[in-house]
C-alpha cells in the first residue's frame, strides 16, 4: 500500500484538498474525497462513460484519469455546469426532451453533450451520435438524448 | 390555492417533465453509493470459486488481524433461514454449500474500501467440491447431482414435479391437440434457444445499512420494492420485520434485476455485527457474476394451421435454466406457459413449462418476464405458416388475433383487446406492403433491406397496492404509495394522476419516498403494474379525499355534501351556484383547527379483474393468483443485412401498444424506445457466456449493450388509447411489452430477406453467416 500524499485540485473553480494515493483515480478522489458524487461510477473500466468529466475543457473518463496528474488543470464536473444557478442550454434541453430516465448515465451524458455544444458547430444527427458514442444509457434507447442535443447544436441533416 | 377554476389544466395526458429531472441533470440526484454516514464502514465480498461445493470451514484469523477490520459475516453467522418468492431455498449468504461460481461466501466491513478488499481476500475457506450441472440437459439427466438435495423439504407456494433439479412445472391443456393435428394443412415444428441477458442497469448494486440503539436497522438501497426487501432481509436474518426499515434513494435502473434482494442481507448482517453503518457497492464485474440474469431457455414448439390461415393447434415444451436459486423462476415459467399461445385465438393448446436448477448464476425477473423466450418461437412459427400458405404475415395475424371478450388460457376472459388495432396501425405507419415487397431486391451496396413483424400479449394487473393522500394545512397534498420509481417515470405519472383526480396542479403535491415505516404496501415495481395498480390506489385515495373535503365543506357552507361538487383548481362548491365555493386551503384549515380533523384519504386493493376458471380450462402449477389487465402490442422492425459480414443493422422500428390511456405520452415513448433498444441487444448481441461454470464476459467491454451508434435513429411509438374499464383514467401498463417482439420481428425480417431461419439468439454475424453458408451449400 503506497503512502498517501497531499493533493490540491481545482474543481469547478474551487480548490479542493485531500491526502490521496499516487494511484488514485480522479473519479475516486472526486467522489470519495471531495464528495462530489454527481460523477457516477458505472463500470470503473472506462467503458460506460458515467464518470465523464472535463479536464481543461476536454472530456475524459474520471475512472481512467490519475488524480495526481490533474494538478494545475481546470477540472469541471456536472456540479459546475449550471451558470449562476441556471441550467445550461444542454441541461435545459435534457429537461424538456425527457432525456433523463433513471438518471445514472445523465451526468456523464450531459458532460459529453456539453463538450459537443462547446464546439459551436452545427452537428448532424450522425455527428451527435458519434459524439455521444462513449456514453452508455440502458433506459432511453438514446432517442430523447439525441433530440435534446440536436435542439441545442443540431444543424441541417447531413 | 393559486389555481383558478377557469385556467386549470388537467395534468393527466400531458407531457410533463419528470418531477426529479432537474436533480438528475444537475448531478444532485442521490443513489445508494452517493450516500455516507458518520462512522460508516466499507464492505467487500469474497466469491465462490466453485460451481458446486460443500463449505467445510472458514479460517478468518488472517483477515481479523488486518488493522481496520471491524466485522466479518459468513454462513456461520446465520441459521438455515431460507427466502425466495416462490420456493424458499436461498440464505442471506452462502451457507453449507456454494452453488455457483461468484456466489457471495464471506464479507468484511472495514474502515475503508482498500482494507476491506485486502482483508476479505485473506479469508481462507476450505471446500469439498461436488460435480456440477451446468445446463438444462445435464441437470435433468437421470442421476444428475442435485443442486438442492433438500428440495422436498423446502417451503414452496406451488406444486412441483419430482424429476431431478426441476423446481417447477406448469401445465395447460385446451381442446385436444393430438387430435387436432390431423385437421392441419401446415404443421411447423422447431426447437429454439435463448440466452442469458444481463439487466445491465447502469447503477451497480449498492446498499447502506445503519443500526439504532434499539437494534432496528435502516437500509438504503436500489430496489423494486421496499416491502419485498424488508421481508427478505428480516426472514433471512431471523429478525422481526418491525426491526427492518427499508428506504429508497434514486435507483439507477433495475429492469427486474433488483426485484428481490441483491446484497442487502449481507450488508445488514455486517451492520448487525459491526454495530456501525456499513456500505457495500459491487464492482461491475461482481454485479454481473452475483446478481441475476434473464433465463436462458429451450423451447420446443409445434403449431398447426389450415390453408385458410386458421391456426388450429399449438403444443409447447418450455425449459428454463433457472440457475442455482429459485428466485422468480417458477413465476417466469408460469408466464411463459400463459403467454406462449401468443395474442391469438387457438382452440387446441398443450403446454408444459419447467424451471430447472443448474449450478449457475440464478435467473430471475427481467423485463418481459418469460415473454421474450416464447415470442421468438411462437412469432417465427406464425411467419413460417404465413410463408407456407402464401399469406401476408400481418393478414395471418389479423385473422387469428385475440378479440375483445376472447377466452384466454385457463378460462380467463379478456375484458378488452386492441390487438387488431395494434396490427393495422403498425401496417399503415410502416408502409408495410411497400417495404415488404421491396425487401426481396438487393440494394446497390450489396446489402438487403427487409421488414418483419411480431405481436405479443402482456398484463399489468396483479397483486396488491395502496395509496395515502394527506391534505396539508394550506390545501396542498402529500402522496404516499410506496411504489419505487426505477427510472421509468412512475413517480411523475402517479403524481399526475393524483393531481388530476384532485383537480390541482402537480406542483401542489409532494411525493413521499418509499419507506416501509410510513408507506402503504406496494407489491413492487414489476409486471408493468405501477401505473395500473398503484394508479388505481391513487385514484381511490383521491376519491376518499374529495368525499372528506365535501363533508367538511358542507359543515362550513351549511349544506348537504350531496349538493357539493369538486371544482378544478382546488375548490369545493355548491352545484349550480358558481360563487358559492371554498378552497381546499380553507377547508383544510377548518378541518385542522375547528372540526372533523385532518383530511387523510387512503385506498388499498388487490387485483380483482380477470380470473382463471377451472371449469373452462385446465391449468396446473401456475404460481400466481389473479392476473390480467391484458395489454397487447405489435412491433415491426426494418433491418439491413450485410450478407458479406452477417451483420444485421436495425434501421427503424414501429411499436404499437394497447395502452388504455397514456398519462404522460412522452414518458410512455421513453419506455417504448428504451425497451425496443434492449430488445435489439437481446436479438443481436447481448449474451452472458459461461465457460465451465465461470462467467467468461463479466464486463461492459465483453458484454455489449447498445450505444448511440447501434440504436436505430427512428423508433415510432404508436399508442392505441382505448380506455381500460378499471384502469386509472383508463390507463394500463407499458414497461415490459416493448422489449418482447423485437427479436422475432428481426428474425422474421431476416428470413424474408435471405430465406435463413435462426432459432438461436442472439443473431450474431457469425450465426447469420453460418446459416447463409449452409443455405448456399444445399
Amino acid at each position: 500500500m503506497s503512502e498517501k500524499i497531499p493533493l490540491s485540485l481545482t474543481v469547478n473553480g474551487q480548490t479542493h484538498q485531500a491526502f490521496v494515493r499516487p494511484t488514485d483515480t480522479l473519479l475516486h478522489v472526486l467522489r470519495d474525497e471531495f464528495h462530489l458524487t454527481g460523477t457516477k461510477r458505472g463500470c470503473n473500466q472506462g467503458i460506460c462513460g458515467a464518470c465523464t468529466v472535463m479536464v481543461d475543457g476536454k472530456i475524459v473518463r474520471g475512472c481512467l484519469s490519475i488524480a495526481t496528474n490533474c494538478t494545475n488543470r481546470e477540472i469541471t464536473t456536472i456540479e459546475g455546469i449550471e451558470a449562476d444557478g441556471n441550467l445550461s442550454p444542454i441541461q435545459q434541453a435534457f429537461l424538456e426532451s425527457g432525456a433523463a430516465q433513471c438518471g445514472f448515465c445523465t451526468p456523464g451524458m450531459v458532460m459529453a453533450a456539453t463538450a459537443l455544444a462547446r464546439t459551436n458547430d452545427k452537428l448532424s444527427d450522425d455527428q451527435i451520435r458519434e459524439g455521444l458514442s462513449g456514453n452508455l444509457c440502458r433506459c432511453s434507447g438514446y432517442i430523447k438524448i439525441v433530440d435534446a442535443v440536436r435542439s441545442v447544436c443540431g444543424g441541417d441533416a447531413v | 390555492m393559486s389555481s383558478d377554476t377557469a385556467q386549470y389544466v388537467n395534468p393527466v395526458g400531458q407531457d410533463l417533465p419528470r418531477l426529479e429531472a432537474r436533480e438528475k441533470i444537475t448531478g444532485r440526484a442521490e443513489y445508494s453509493d452517493d450516500l455516507s454516514l458518520p462512522g460508516m464502514l466499507h464492505a467487500a465480498v469474497q466469491q465462490s470459486p466453485y460451481a458446486h461445493a460443500r463449505i467445510v470451514s472458514y479460517d478468518l484469523s488472517a483477515a481479523l488481524e488486518v488493522t481496520g477490520v471491524v466485522a466479518i459475516f459468513t454462513g456461520d453467522d446465520i441459521g438455515y433461514d431460507y427466502i425466495g418468492p416462490f420456493v424458499h431455498d436461498e440464505t442471506a449468504i452462502a451457507k453449507g454449500k456454494v452453488r455457483y461460481i461468484g456466489e457471495a461466501v464471506a464479507a468484511v466491513a472495514a474502515v475503508d474500501q482498500e482494507t476491506a478488499r485486502r482483508a476479505v481476500a485473506l479469508i481462507d475457506i476450505e471446500y469439498e467440491e461436488f460435480p456440477a450441472v451446468l445446463s438444462i440437459d445435464e441437470a435433468m439427466a437421470e442421476g444428475a447431482p442435485l443442486v438442492h438435495d433438500n428440495f422436498d423439504d423446502l417451503v414452496r407456494t406451488y406444486e412441483a414435479d419430482h424429476a431431478p433439479n426441476v423446481m417447477s412445472l406448469m401445465q395447460v391443456e385446451e381442446g385436444d391437440v393430438e387430435a387436432a393435428w390431423a385437421g392441419c394443412d401446415v404443421v411447423i415444428e422447431g426447437e429454439y434457444e435463448t440466452q442469458a441477458q444481463c439487466h445491465t442497469y447502469m447503477e451497480p448494486c449498492s446498499a447502506l445499512a445503519d443500526i439504532d440503539a434499539n437494534g432496528k436497522f435502516t437500509v438504503w438501497s436500489g430496489n423494486q420494492s421496499v416491502f419485498h426487501l424488508q421481508a427478505n432481509i428480516a426472514q433471512s436474518l431471523d429478525l422481526p420485520m418491525s426491526k427492518v426499515r427499508c428506504v429508497t434513494p434514486r435507483v439507477g435502473g433495475a429492469f427486474g434485476g433488483k426485484m428481490e434482494q441483491t446484497i442487502q442481507p449481507i450488508v445488514v448482517g455486517l451492520t448487525r455485527k459491526a454495530k456501525r453503518p456499513v456500505k457495500l457497492t459491487l464492482s461491475r464485474e461482481q454485479d454481473f457474476e452475483m446478481i441475476r440474469s434473464r433465463h436462458p431457455s429451450k423451447v420446443w414448439m409445434k403449431t398447426g394451421a389450415m390453408k385458410d390461415g386458421t391456426i388450429v393447434a399449438r403444443k409447447v415444451d418450455i425449459r428454463l435454466d433457472a440457475g442455482a436459486y429459485g428466485d422468480d423462476s417458477p413465476g417466469v415459467a408460469g408466464i411463459c406457459a400463459l403467454f406462449c399461445r401468443g395474442p391469438y385465438h387457438i382452440e387446441n393448446v398443450s403446454v408444459e413449462s419447467r424451471a430447472v436448477y443448474t449450478n449457475k448464476l440464478r435467473a430471475g425477473a427481467f423485463r418481459g418476464f418469460g415473454g421474450p423466450q416464447v415470442a421468438i418461437a411462437g412469432e417465427t412459427q406464425i411467419d413460417e405458416i404465413a410463408g407456407r400458405i402464401g399469406m401476408d404475415p400481418i393478414d395471418l395475424r389479423l385473422k387469428n388475433a385475440a378479440r375483445p371478450d376472447e377466452e384466454w388460457l385457463g378460462g380467463l376472459v379478456l375484458s378488452k383487446s386492441a390487438m387488431r388495432e395494434c396490427l393495422t396501425q403498425v401496417r399503415d405507419a410502416s408502409d408495410w406492403v411497400k417495404r415488404r415487397a421491396a425487401a426481396t431486391e438487393p440494394l446497390s451496396n450489396g446489402k438487403r433491406r427487409s421488414i418483419g413483424i411480431a405481436c405479443l400479449p402482456h398484463i399489468s394487473g396483479i397483486l396488491t397496492s395502496g395509496a395515502i393522500i394527506r391534505i396539508l394545512e394550506d390545501g396542498t397534498a402529500v402522496l404516499n404509495t410506496g411504489a419505487v420509481d426505477n427510472g421509468q417515470g412512475s413517480d411523475t405519472v402517479l403524481v399526475q394522476m393524483c393531481a388530476g383526480a384532485l383537480g390541482i396542479d402537480v406542483e401542489q403535491i409532494s411525493l413521499a419516498t418509499p419507506d416501509t415505516d410510513s408507506s402503504p404496501y406496494n407489491w413492487g415495481t414489476t409486471a408493468s403494474r405501477n401505473t395500473y395498480m398503484a394508479g388505481r390506489a391513487v385514484v381511490g385515495a383521491a376519491r376518499s379525499v374529495v368525499d372528506q373535503l365535501k363533508e367538511r365543506a358542507a359543515t362550513m357552507m351549511e349544506c348537504a355534501p350531496e349538493d357539493l361538487e369538486m371544482r378544478p383548481g382546488g375548490f369545493i362548491g355548491i352545484t349550480g351556484v358558481p360563487d358559492a365555493q371554498v378552497s381546499y386551503g380553507d377547508i383544510s384549515g377548518f378541518s385542522h383547527w375547528v372540526a372533523h380533523g385532518p383530511v387523510i384519504g387512503s385506498d388499498s386493493l388487490a387485483f380483482d379483474g380477470e380470473n382463471f376458471d377451472p371449469k373452462r380450462g385446465f391449468i396446473k402449477g401456475f404460481p400466481f393468483g389473479r392476473i390480467g389487465a391484458w395489454i397487447f402490442a405489435a412491433q415491426a422492425v426494418e433491418i439491413e443485412i450485410d450478407e458479406a459480414t452477417g451483420k444485421i443493422t436495425p434501421l427503424e422500428v414501429w411499436s404499437a401498444h394497447d395502452i388504455g390511456k397514456a398519462i404522460n405520452p412522452a414518458s410512455v415513448a421513453g419506455q417504448v424506445e428504451g425497451g425496443v433498444v434492449q430488445g435489439i441487444g437481446f436479438a443481436l448481441y447481448e449474451e452472458m457466456v459461461w465457460d465451465t461454470g465461470r462467467l467468461a464476459n463479466p464486463s461492459l467491454m465483453d458484454y455489449k449493450i447498445a450505444g448511440t451508434m447501434d440504436a436505430p435513429p427512428n423508433i415510432n411509438t404508436i399508442l392505441i388509447e382505448e380506455p381500460d374499464e378499471f384502469g386509472p383514467f383508463g390507463a394500463k401498463g407499458i414497461g415490459e411489452p416493448p422489449i418482447v417482439g423485437i427479436a422475432p420481428a428481426i428474425a422474421n425480417a431476416l428470413t424474408h430477406a435471405t430465406g435463413i431461419r435462426l432459432k438461436q439468439l442472439p443473431m450474431t454475424p457469425e450465426r447469420v453467416l453460418n446459416a447463409l453458408q449452409e443455405k448456399n451449400e444445399i
